[in-house]
């Protein structure tokens, strides 16, 4: 009974394991503040980018898009190589800290954020256009006006983001080194119990994952629904 | 294109309207003139009704006119020393995704109307529009005259010296129609300048003060109502009053 991986999910959520307890919360922290700042930085961006021409604006809209696919080692590796002792930002002592997991998840959110949030905006735009400029609306004005009409889409996007964030385990495990109790997180303690042969334990923590992430998104998918059947 | 924005809380003109002077107007897309060279004034009390067949260029007119396009040549200029607060209601109202009282407060908003007065403003639009009931309803979940309603109750709001009505009423039912015109009549009487075009020649009759007649991108003929409906002096005109195809 012991070796069931449904029993081990299942005995670590009841027992309340004090380790896997901080496991998650530091999971769920570094996820949603990577993807809050990401929203913060990538929202705007991607409506800037829907709004204004610019030159270069293409080349722009493509690297948004190719970054959605950027893989997360590689956004580990110059994380890593940003913050190490020798690197330009080594002074700031935020190798293997949360807070460089942090940064490297938004590196890996923003472009998602960005290019799609870039797509909706520029859709209601052809909308609305007329009627902005009829109301003498500066681009600069019209930026807020279109992210809160765009705001069931960009929830959706916000998931996408999120659903990278949690689910990424190469960055986070390359500048936040898995160091038990201090950055640790869900899906670098499966790789470690893996690779250590404790399989039930990696599969209830993966199950753990799993659950977790679907409530997250069905939280928001009632929350999204109800509003949309609202607001028509 | 931001010169249309003028304070709002401008008293509003009880004198004539603006007048609208169309200077050897042209424009050109990708090597095609689509419109003129036109020159008109719009002084007279109006409303002026565009007509035309279509392609003829009535939309095109409206935007070069509310400054939604830049013309190619040619001068577009207002009567006085500023150009005057405009409005504009599409034949498809565009409405943000909020509801019918937010879509007003943020028209309201966007013109720097003080936030103490923006609901109170609003709601007196929507109660002249007969919207009260629908304030906290979603503006996209309206029926189509709602919608429309709506669109007039926005730029009501605004308080404008001109209203251009690009085709409102072609896609509503007879009441609907009727509460649109019974509008654009409120528009008129509180001394807006009202250019509108419809291919409803009983709209046109009911509400026309003068026509401009437009077909091919250029003006045919620019008269009084009266004459235009009983003799209109271009052929064109009298083709089209007469149910002939214009080209």
């Amino acid at each position: 009974m012991e070796e069931n991986a449904f029993y081990v999910a299942l005995s670590l959520l009841v027992n309340l394991d004090a380790s896997l307890y901080q496991i998650v919360v530091l999971s769920l922290q570094v996820s949603l503040v990577a993807v809050l700042i990401a929203a913060l930085l990538g929202f705007p961006l991607g409506a800037a980018v829907a709004l204004w021409q610019f030159p270069g604006r293409g080349g722009v809209i493509v690297a948004l898009n190719a970054l959605m696919g950027l893989p997360p080692v590689v956004a580990g590796l110059g994380v890593y190589l940003l913050l190490s002792r020798a690197g330009p930002l080594g002074e700031l002592g935020l190798l293997f800290t949360p807070g460089a997991m942090v940064i490297a998840q938004v590196i890996l959110v923003l472009p998602i954020l960005a290019a799609l949030s870039r797509q909706k905006v520029e859709e209601l735009l052809g909308e609305y256009r007329e009627q902005f400029v009829s109301l003498g609306m500066s681009k600069a004005r019209m930026m807020p006006t279109l992210l809160w009409d765009a705001r069931f889409a960009l929830l959706t996007i916000l998931l996408a983001g999120f659903g990278r964030a949690s689910a990424e385990v190469g960055a986070v495990m390359m500048v936040g080194g898995n160091i038990d109790g201090v950055t640790r997180v869900m899906t670098t303690a499966i790789v470690l119990e893996t690779s250590k042969g404790a399989l039930p334990l990696a599969l209830g923590l993966g199950i753990v994952l799993l659950t977790l992430v679907m409530a997250i998104n069905a939280t928001a998918y009632i929350l999204s629904e109800t509003a949309k059947r609202r607001m028509g | 294109m931001t010169s249309l924005n003028v304070p709002v809380n401008r008293p509003i003109e009880l004198s004539a309207p603006p007048s609208l002077r169309f200077d050897n107007v042209e424009f050109n897309l990708l090597g095609h003139q689509l419109f003129g060279p036109c020159s008109f004034t719009l002084d007279g009390p109006g409303p002026t009704l565009v007509m035309g067949p279509n392609g003829a260029g009535k939309s095109l007119m409206l935007r070069l006119a509310h400054g939604l396009l830049a013309a190619t040549e040619g001068a577009i200029t207002w009567s006085g020393d500023q150009t005057p607060r405009q409005a504009m209601v599409f034949q498809t109202p565009v409405l943000l995704r909020r509801s019918a009282l937010a879509n007003l407060t943020h028209a309201l908003a966007v013109n720097n109307v003080p936030r103490k007065r923006r609901a109170e403003l609003a709601r007196e639009a929507l109660a002249r529009f007969g919207l009260s009931s629908c304030a906290d309803t979603p503006a996209r979940v309206l029926s189509g005259g709602e919608k429309q309603r709506l669109a007039l109750a926005r730029a009501w709001a605004l308080s404008p010296s001109v209203l251009f009505l690009d085709e409102p009423t072609s896609a509503l039912d007879p009441a609907a129609i009727k509460d649109v015109e019974a509008a654009v009549q409120e528009f008129h009487e509180r001394g807006t300048r009202i250019v509108m075009t419809t291919h409803d020649l009983h709209q046109a009759r009911r509400l026309a003060g003068d026509v401009l007649f437009l077909a091919g991108g250029k003006v045919q003929e620019h008269t009084p109502a009266d004459i235009f409906f009983s003799a209109p002096a271009s052929r064109q005109a009298q083709a089209f009053l007469s149910g002939e195809l214009v080209a």
